[in-house]
């Protein structure tokens, strides 16, 4: 059982936010900081921009774990927007967990533009926990599967 | 139930109200339906017992485009939904007379049938004017009495309360319902493994048949363009191999009436597969209620709903419990 684990590469989706966390994934890069290759990055404007029916298409078409990453509190680029993604995101990461969605699978974190070492940090501790999950066979599309 | 009709005749010949939105009789004793009476004689139909449950706030929104005033009845329960839809602007209150009408629960057919009662042809002990407290069946295979409280629909057991949040005048005596506790389904749900809670759902969301009946009879989802009729997601199929996108249509759409839904009921109600959709909704209010502090929507039209609120210290995502 531990062998397939090992062999397991999980799908990750970062949502990262324009301004601070894509920034920071950019300052890990340039530091030659390493993270896992499973990380699949998709700039959004901003953390508020991500619409809960992201989260689900992307665990839809195949992805193991979802993280956002945004400005720190206080920090947003737009003033308010990751206030306001801090409540929903909690509250829908709540709902997907009642059905059945293994909590460490959703995951927010704020990461500024200046903590390539977070955010290398964060992606590793995060493939870490979603592979010893093992693969999401709830919520994704069986058709996409042979 | 005499002195409402009255009233209502009143109201319509005096010219004070164009219509009434109320109940109107079914084929069976047991199945009154939503209906506008426009004048004093089309009241001979009018009904309203413990079988009326739907919740007419949601008609006043095509009925605000109609000439004049409409006179709507509206339960207790119904007025929240009603003070939610003045704030979202999808109602006009002008238009609107309200008659606030009393309620002593709301029926269930499938809860009578599930105490093992088959073969209905008529119910009596449903008035509003009786005690409710048994009600006679007629079936097929002779006369059976089943209790009023146990035929009760589930959120009628856990009523917000008798109290009128907005109306004209008011109606109608009404009885006390709450026998039980709105979260504890919830949190018996919680604390089952995600294995559990996953087949659990699973097995609830793959009976459904994309009827939308939840979602038309919702006050909260009342969008002019709904973004479930987009012909870009497979969503809009009726008939899909997986349950992927019932699940996805149910958690989607309890979470764009997060903080707006009133916990109404009447998604449970309608649907036909007899999904307790109400869980999806009360998992939303809880969380609020527990994170933001308590949250009743439709209760006060000035109070800012939480999704559209935030504080600078608000829980972190990783802090839930």
């Amino acid at each position: 059982m531990s062998l397939t684990n090992e062999e397991f590469r999980p799908k990750i989706v970062a949502f990262c936010c324009n301004w601070c966390s894509y920034a920071g994934a950019d300052l890990a890069g340039s530091s030659r900081l390493s993270y896992p290759a499973d990380v699949k990055i998709i700039r959004v404007p901003c953390s508020c921009r991500v619409n809960p029916m992201f989260i689900l298409r992307a665990f839809e078409k195949g992805a193991d774990g979802v993280i956002i990453c945004g400005c720190h509190p206080g920090d947003c680029h737009y003033s308010t927007g990751n206030y306001y993604a801090r409540r929903r995101m909690t509250l829908l990461f709540s709902m997907l967990d009642y059905v059945g969605i293994e909590r460490g699978r959703t995951r927010v974190e704020w990461v500024s533009a200046a903590e390539g070492v977070k955010f290398s940090q964060t992606m590793n501790e995060f493939v870490e926990t979603v592979r010893s999950l093992g693969k999401n066979v709830r919520l994704g599309d069986l058709r996409c599967k042979n | 139930m005499q002195e409402l009709i009255s009233r209502l005749k009143e109201l319509l010949e005096s010219g004070s109200v164009q219509r009434v939105l109320g109940w109107k009789k079914g084929d069976f004793t047991f199945n009154p339906e939503p209906a506008y009476f426009n004048s004093a004689e089309e009241l001979s139909e009018f009904v309203y017992d413990g079988f009326c449950g739907a919740n007419l706030s949601k008609y006043m929104i095509k009925a605000s485009n109609l000439e004049g005033v409409t006179a709507v009845l509206l339960k207790p329960c119904d007025t929240y939904s009603f003070n939610q839809l003045i704030k979202e602007h999808r109602v006009i209150r002008e238009k609107a007379y309200i008659i606030g009408i009393g309620c002593k629960g709301k029926l269930s057919l499938d809860a009578i049938k599930a105490q093992g009662v088959k073969g209905i042809t008529d119910i009596k002990g449903a008035e509003i004017d009786g005690d409710c407290n048994e009600l006679k069946v007629e079936t097929l295979y002779g006369e059976k009495t089943v209790s009023y409280k146990d035929s009760m629909l589930e959120r009628c057991h856990v009523c917000k309360g008798k109290e009128h949040m907005i109306y004209d005048e008011l109606m109608l005596e009404s009885a006390d319902t709450l026998d039980a506790d709105r979260f504890t389904d919830v949190e018996i749900i919680e604390n089952l493994t995600s294995e559990d809670k996953f087949t659990y759902f699973q097995r609830e969301l793959s009976k459904c048949i994309r009827c939308n009946a939840c979602r038309n009879v919702c006050p909260a989802c009342s969008c002019r363009k709904c973004v479930f009729d987009s012909t870009k997601f497979d969503s809009e199929q009726k008939a899909n191999v997986d349950p992927f996108h019932e699940s996805m249509f149910h958690i989607i759409r309890a979470f764009h009436v997060a903080g707006r839904c009133t916990d109404c009921g009447e998604c449970s109600r309608v649907c036909p597969q007899g999904i307790p959709l109400h869980l999806f909704n009360r998992k939303f209010i809880k969380d609020i209620n527990e994170y933001y502090g308590v949250f009743q929507a439709g209760e006060d039209i000035g109070q800012t709903s939480p999704l559209t609120d935030y504080t600078l210290d608000d829980m972190e995502a990783e802090e839930r419990r």
